[in-house]
Parts: C-alpha cells; sequence; structure tokens
C-alpha cells in the first residue's frame, strides 16, 4: 500500500514500453508457475484423492485424508516434537545471541575479530551440522558423549528419545546463534548512544539500563527473529534430522517435514502426504503473514 | 571506576572467549579425527591433531569410501548447483524487479503478488508436489532438476525492488534526454549501481544453493550427481560399515563439505552481513 502511495510510483512510468516488460518477467513467472503454482494447485486437489503409488487409479475422498491425519496419533506427535523443538532451539539461540552481542556491543578494538568468530556457522549446513554432532555425540567413539559419561550421564541418544530431541536442540541451537547475533547486533548500534548516556547519567547501572532502554527498543528485532527462527526450524533442518536420528529413536524426533518425507517417499502414502503439504503451506502462509503485519509496523515505527 | 571497567571488560572478554571456544568446538574436533588414524578415534578421544590430515583429504577426494563416488565429484556437482542456483536467482530476480518498477502495464501487481507467493512455499514444505513435477518434466537425474526448481525469488527480488526505488528519477530522465532505451539503461546505469546488492544477493544465495539437502537427495538416485552436503550420509554408512569405523574420513569430508561457504561468508563478510540484515528485514 505504501508504495502505491509514493508519488515516484504514481508517476507515469519511466519507459512507455507495453512488451518489453513481459519478457523481463516471463523467466521468474515461468519458473513459479511451474514449480511453485502447480505444485500447490497438484497438493491441494491430491490431497482431495486417495491414489495408489504408481498413480494407476485415484478415487475421490473429500476430507478423509485430511481427517484421518488428525486423528493419526504420529502426527499430532509429530507436531508436538515441532513445537518443542522449534520454542526451544528458537529461546536458546536467540538467548545466546543477544548476550553475545550485548558483550560485543562495546568493545571497538576487538569487535570484528568477535563477529567472525561467531558467524561462521551460518555458512555451514544443517546436514554438515549434523554430521559433526553425530560424531561428537556418538555413543561409541565421540569425545563429548566420553564428557557425559565422566560425569556420570548415561548417554545414548541413539536409544533414549529425550537425549536425540535434546540433541537436536543443541545443535539447531549452535548453528543459529550466528543468525541471531548478527541481527542483535544491527539493532543495538541503532539505538542511539544518547539514550543510554542520559540513563547512566541519572545513575541507571549497566543491568538496568538494559532492562529499561536496550530491551524494549530490541522488541522489533526479537519479534522479527522469533518469526525466522521459527521458519528456520520448522523447514530447514531436515537435513540435520536425516543425518542424526531419522526421526528416531521411535518417533522422538520426527517433525512435521520430516513426516512427510518419510510418508511420501518412503511410504508412498500419497493422499497422506499431499494433505500434510497443504497442512505444511497453510503453517508457512501464517507464519509469513504475521512477519509481514510485523514488518508492515515496523515501517512506521521508523 | 576506570578499574571496575576494567573488570567488566575482562569480564566480557572473558565470555566472549569461551562461547567462541563452545561455537569452534565441532570443527576442532573434525580436524582432530581427520588428522588421526582411525585406531587413535577409539579410546581416549585425542586432544591434538594428528599428522594424518592431508592424507586422508586426499583419499576421501580421490577415491571417497566403497559405495561412494569420489567427493571431487560430489563437490564439483555441489558447486555447479550452487553457482546455477546463484546466477538463476540473481538473474530473474533483477529483470522481474526492474520490469515491476520501471514499466507501466497490465497484471503488473497481479504479478508481483505471484511472485511474493513463493515466500511462502520453501522448498522443504513444496518438495512432495514439486518433486511429482519435476519427475513429469523428465529433470530428475539432472543438474536442471538441481536447479530450476530453486530459482524463483521473493527475497531477492524485493531488495531489488526497494533498491531501485531508491534511485533518483532524474536518471531516467537524462537517459532518456539522452536517447537511451530501457535495455542501455538498464546495462548502462542500472547494473552497475547494483554491484553491492549483487555482492550481498551473491552471498546468502550461494550458501543456500550449497547447503541443499533434501532437494538433491530426492531428486538424484544416479550416484554422479551427488552433491557433498547430501553425499554425506553415504560417507557416514559407508564409513561406519568398517570394522573399524572410519570417522577419520568421514570427519576429512564434512571438512571439505563446509570449508567453501564458510570461506566465502568470510571473505566477503561485509556483504554478507549486509545482504542478511537487508533482505531478512
Amino acid at each position: 500500500m505504501r508504495p502505491r502511495k509514493s508519488p515516484k510510483v504514481v508517476d507515469a512510468a519511466p519507459f512507455p514500453h507495453r512488451v518489453l516488460p513481459y519478457f523481463l518477467l516471463a523467466p521468474q513467472l515461468a519458473i513459479t508457475v511451474l514449480f511453485f503454482v502447480w505444485p500447490a494447485v497438484q497438493a491441494l486437489s491430491g490431497a482431495f484423492y486417495q491414489a495408489d503409488p504408481f498413480g494407476l487409479s485415484k478415487q475421490f475422498v473429500g476430507l478423509s485424508n485430511f481427517a484421518a491425519l488428525f486423528e493419526e496419533h504420529s502426527y499430532l506427535r509429530a507436531f508436538r516434537v515441532t513445537a518443542i523443538y522449534a520454542i526451544t532451539s528458537t529461546v536458546l539461540a536467540m538467548g545466546l545471541g543477544l548476550l553475545l552481542a550485548v558483550l560485543t556491543d562495546s568493545l571497538t578494538r576487538a569487535r570484528g575479530v568477535y563477529r567472525t568468530l561467531f558467524i561462521w556457522p551460518y555458512a555451514v549446513a544443517p546436514a554438515i551440522t549434523g554430521s559433526l554432532w553425530v560424531f561428537m555425540f556418538s555413543p561409541q567413539v565421540g569425545a563429548g558423549a566420553q564428557v557425559l559419561a565422566t560425569l556420570g550421564v548415561n548417554w545414548n541418544y541413539i536409544l533414549d528419545g529425550n537425549q536425540a530431541l535434546l540433541l537436536i536442540i543443541a545443535m539447531t541451537a549452535w548453528q543459529q546463534i550466528a543468525y541471531n547475533f548478527l541481527f542483535f547486533t544491527a539493532g543495538l548500534q541503532a539505538i542511539p548512544a544518547s539514550l543510554l548516556e542520559a540513563a547512566a547519567l541519572d545513575g541507571a547501572g549497566p543491568v538496568r539500563r538494559f532492562w529499561t532502554i536496550v530491551f524494549p527498543l530490541l522488541a522489533p528485532t526479537s519479534f522479527f527473529l522469533l518469526v525466522m527462527n521459527s521458519v528456520f526450524i520448522l523447514f530447514d533442518t531436515f537435513g540435520l534430522i536425516n543425518i542424526v536420528t531419522k526421526g528416531g529413536p521411535g518417533e522422538s524426533t520426527q517433525t512435521l517435514v520430516y513426516k512427510l518425507y518419510q510418508d511420501g517417499f518412503q511410504n508412498l502414502n500419497l493422499g497422506s502426504a499431499a494433505a500434510q503439504s497443504v497442512v505444511l503451506m497453510a503453517l508457512v502462509a501464517g507464519l509469513t503473514i504475521v512477519q509481514f503485519r510485523y514488518i508492515g509496523r515496523k515501517v512506521h515505527y521508523q | 571506576m576506570k578499574s571496575g571497567l576494567l573488570r567488566s571488560a575482562g569480564l566480557r572478554h572473558l565470555v566472549l572467549v569461551a562461547m567462541a571456544v563452545v561455537v569452534a568446538l565441532p570443527l576442532y574436533l573434525a580436524v582432530v579425527a581427520a588428522s588421526h588414524r582411525p585406531q587413535a578415534l577409539l579410546g581416549h578421544f585425542p586432544l591434538l591433531p594428528g599428522g594424518m590430515l592431508l592424507d586422508n583429504l586426499r583419499s576421501v577426494l580421490e577415491k571417497g569410501l566403497p559405495g561412494t563416488i569420489p567427493v571431487w565429484r560430489m563437490l564439483l556437482n555441489s558447486f555447479i548447483m550452487a553457482l546455477g542456483i546463484t546466477i538463476g536467482k540473481l538473474f530473474i530476480s533483477i529483470l522481474s524487479a526492474y520490469a515491476v518498477v520501471y514499466f507501466r502495464f497490465p497484471m503488473r501487481m497481479a504479478a508481483f503478488w505471484l511472485i511474493f507467493f513463493t515466500l511462502m512455499m520453501p522448498i522443504e514444505v513444496r518438495f512432495f508436489p514439486t518433486y511429482q513435477v519435476t519427475a513429469n518434466l523428465q529433470l530428475l537425474n539432472s543438474y536442471s532438476g538441481l536447479i530450476l526448481p530453486l530459482i524463483a525469488s521473493a527475497t531477492a527480488t524485493f531488495l531489488f525492488r526497494q533498491f531501485f526505488m531508491t534511485l533518483p528519477r532524474s536518471l531516467t530522465d537524462a537517459a532518456r534526454i539522452d536517447g537511451a532505451g530501457p535495455i542501455r539503461f538498464f546495462l548502462d546505469m542500472v547494473l552497475p549501481l547494483s554491484r553491492t546488492n549483487i555482492a550481498a544477493l551473491f552471498v546468502l544465495v550461494f550458501v543456500y544453493g550449497w547447503n541443499q539437502y533434501l532437494w538433491p537427495l530426492l531428486t538424484t538416485t544416479d550416484a554422479g550427481y551427488t552433491t557433498v552436503v547430501m553425499g554425506m550420509q553415504g560417507m557416514i554408512n559407508a564409513g561406519a560399515a568398517f570394522a573399524l569405523p572410519r570417522w577419520d574420513l568421514i570427519m576429512a569430508t564434512a571438512l571439505l563439505a563446509l570449508l567453501p561457504p564458510v570461506i566465502v561468508v568470510l571473505l566477503m563478510q561485509h556483504w554478507f552481513v549486509k545482504g542478511l540484515t537487508d533482505s531478512d528485514k
């Protein structure tokens, strides 16, 4: 809406060409229709049919695929696992990212060095993160497993579902610290120094300055990161889970995306997989709408 | 006051260094493992790197493990995929943004919102139906199949659009007075001015493309197209199958898989940070 009101946009078009813009848009629109819109339509229509794995017969079943989905114990459990995983990892990653950002904020010379030391995990694929940590905590040879053994922990995440979930939470938080650190650093640098100086003159100590000035002013950044971390953990951690736990033991680390992969590609349950795709699309659409509501508000805030 | 400040700074550095060590620990342990013989990894884990790193890296690069392709081939596949996605995304996004900002035509906003739609459809959500479409188009086991379904991008289009909207109107007025058409204006003015944004997006998209796991896992059954990130599972399975598990070679492969994007991020750190904070906010 805002761009529409801008005088620059309301002005006559810089170039009067009628055909060229369609050629410029054609590549992106072709890819979008072919690999996004068409699949979405396929998923929506496929969700109302029960099909055999080879597509030789299809039978209209209405909402049965969705009803079966929400009556299925393992699907509801996947929702719960995904929620626990997303919330815990997000809180850990945001908390640690904020701590590191606050600690580096007032440094001058060393700030660049610390930034380098903290941002590199962003570039590591979740699947590679999983590979590093699966070795570190391997019950047989892992250095982490040996440390836990000396602490008296009976460590075997391959058999213990709680340990497995704890492990993937720790891995994900480790990976996401970098992202959160970067955004909190940018958010802190945007806070006027004069505000903090005024508070210091009034006798407020650093802890009080943090909670009364810094933390409230970081609220937009925090909310943004809450959404972005949730999206990452909901959707981008498939590789990590496939490498480390494969959704197990049992179903204790089976997320919604992982369950869709198993049902669609390993169990070849096509109707259920299509319905699950629709649910995931609705979920991410909701998150995106929340995100843009926020961005709209932020533009006003700025 | 001064001693208090000094103590506070010291404590700050102490916490920061401790956290940096924690963050670096998985990488360090991978280097230690990749530089020892497999026997040394049994019993108590060594504290220091050994002397086998180069031998192990060479071994997996040239031969891989039984049942896998050589890692050099995996790295090449990953590079082709990441570069294809990067070039594809930047190319179609800058053209789309240019069309939306510099022209008025029917369905302009409809096209814009259709592109926006892709924001709600990451590959991990649409992989099941998109796989079916890709299979129907005969694109499985091909670089096209690895690359094309991942190149539409709302984020990159939005970023370029935002930037184009900040360019002064006088630029286009001057160009038209000089008789330049839209293509000349794009190549001579818009593209050079976009260099910073292109560099920023290049880092983000290259890392995104390199790190893909689920999509190559689904679309390649031909071992020749294995990427190094999706190939890790095969390496772990193959390495674990030895009587004496080859964690030395598995970790050597993990190092080779993570170094290219980490190097790109650290070398282009300035643009990486700018791209991330500009495009995601």
